[in-house]
């Protein structure tokens, strides 16, 4: 299994580790509940270095992004971010990914999921069209700061006055001789922002939050409670809202998806999606039964007839309820539809509602 | 880390504890179990008069993350339901082993017992995880 340069900082705050995409990581540290609620409440470390990074640069990094996103690379200025998609030849998808503009029209990083990173790597060089490109992803430790004392927090410990950027703009500095690159951005709706960092010194900035937070709370957060945090969102995760075969129309993604603008693999396909009009839609529900919705469990009508299936469900720590989010014929989408999701062969009756989960701050 | 293990009760090597008395038998999960799971949000259980198969599930505790199945250490008939669970699910966590018990089932037969662990291949069951 690999190990994040922080695997044994894990070790030392007393984590309890699992694999996951081939990754040592450490699913939770005092318990899930108290790292998620802290996240809302406070602020919280999370050790995302498992994460991909695969740089493009060189005069033709521009037009090969443009090739292989569906958002509009040529948008991003120095410094901007832009979340977007990695489409495929049937207009399914690769990957979900955040392209960091380092210098305009020649130098770009993208972010790619730990479980795709491999399967991106081998499909950013066969439809390369002529960019120079590297696996970064042995580079680069990943620190994410998340939550209402985050902004004070980066501040402290890297100077980096993060409650003045917008969200998605990054800012490249040296941290103490590293080579650093912090962005705006996060997966937990709460304030803060991620750091790239050379691989050698994020142990050294990961130490320094958590001393430097001591009397703002910080606490280390495994993936279970990143994942607790992004469902109360409605976030998307591969592997769960989104795949090779999802049609992003469907999963709410259309507004990073840019015909108008440009051309890119699997264009004809999504466009056609489009103008087909959508026969499902991604929403999200709770339960008013007692039971808690997991992935690929299916979900009824009041009648019984099946009308989807679970993406993603869990008990929100924040609401203390179960939450959910699927897929349903559109027509049960509305505000309010009631629907039944089969726990273990009991229908259990839910309602759709509004998302994110959580009312954002 | 240190669990209660009470000698006079039998287990399974899925960390269930069952208490004997007489042709009654109590069970719940272990200390390890509870542990493992973390808070638990949701019980389900078996309803009263249901029969129910040794090595077969008879209810599922789920974490915040994760669902698991309860598996029955005895076949027999569920004669009590902790009902005060289904309210109160994260009250498995503080005390699995005494007021977090689940159901009591009525044996069919004693024999089965002999298919169970007894405390001291179960610290060594654990010892190893």
């Amino acid at each position: 299994m690999k190990k994040t340069p922080l695997h044994q900082n894990h070790l030392n705050h007393k984590a309890k580790m699992v694999e996951f995409a081939g990754w040592e990581m450490p699913i939770q540290y005092v318990g899930l509940k108290e790292e998620h609620l802290n996240v809302r409440n406070h602020v919280g470390l999370f050790d995302v270095s498992h994460m991909g990074e695969i740089r493009v640069q060189g005069p033709s990094a521009l037009k090969t992004l443009q090739w292989l996103t569906t958002n509009n690379v040529e948008i991003l200025e120095n410094g901007q971010a832009q979340y977007s998609l990695l489409p495929n030849a049937e207009g399914g998808l690769v990957d979900d990914i955040i392209v960091y503009c380092l210098e305009k029209n020649q130098d770009y990083l993208v972010c790619v999921n730990a479980s795709n990173e491999e399967k991106d790597w081998q499909h950013f060089q066969k439809n390369n069209q002529g960019a120079w490109l590297t696996n970064e992803s042995a580079h680069w430790g990943q620190i994410a700061v998340q939550g209402p004392q985050a902004f004070e927090l980066i501040q402290r410990v890297t100077g980096i006055e993060a409650s003045q950027m917008k969200p998605f703009q990054t800012k490249s500095i040296t941290w103490l001789g590293a080579q650093m690159i912090f962005a705006s951005t996060g997966y937990t709706g709460e304030k803060g922002g991620e750091f790239f960092i050379e691989a050698a010194s994020t142990g050294k900035l990961w130490e320094a939050l958590i001393e430097k937070g001591q009397n703002l709370n910080v606490m280390p957060i495994g993936l279970g409670a990143r994942d607790t945090l992004r469902t109360e969102m409605k976030y998307s995760l591969y592997g769960h809202e989104i795949n090779e075969t999802s049609n992003p129309y469907e999963a709410g993604l259309g507004w990073v998806i840019k015909p108008q603008a440009k051309d890119f693999i699997g264009k004809t396909p999504i466009v056609a999606r489009k103008e087909a009009g959508l026969t499902r839609s991604l929403i999200g529900f709770k339960t008013i039964e007692r039971g808690i919705p997991r992935q690929d469990y299916t979900l009824h009508d009041l009648e019984g007839r099946q009308i989807g299936y679970v993406t993603s469900g869990t008990h929100s720590p924040s609401l203390d309820a179960a939450i959910g989010i699927g897929y349903v014929e559109s027509r049960f989408s509305s505000l309010g539809t009631e629907i039944a999701v089969d726990i273990r062969g009991k229908k259990i009756k839910s309602v759709v509602c509004k998302t994110p989960f959580l009312n954002q701050k | 880390m240190a669990f209660h293990i009470p000698e006079d009760y039998y287990y399974t090597k899925e960390h269930e504890w069952a208490q004997v008395d007489e042709n009654i038998v109590t069970v719940g999960i272990t200390e390890f179990a509870q542990t493992q799971l973390g808070e638990v949000v949701y019980v389900d259980l078996p309803e009263e008069g249901q029969k129910v198969t040794q090595g077969t599930s008879f209810g599922v505790v789920e974490s915040v993350k994760a669902v698991s199945d309860l598996y029955c250490p005895v076949s027999g008939t569920v004669i009590e339901v902790n009902t005060a669970l289904m309210d109160d699910p994260a009250s498995l966590n503080d005390d699995p082993i005494n007021n977090g018990w689940l159901v009591r089932i009525e044996m069919d037969s004693e024999k089965e017992l002999a298919n169970l662990m007894r405390a001291p291949d179960y610290k060594k069951l654990i010892a190893d995880k």
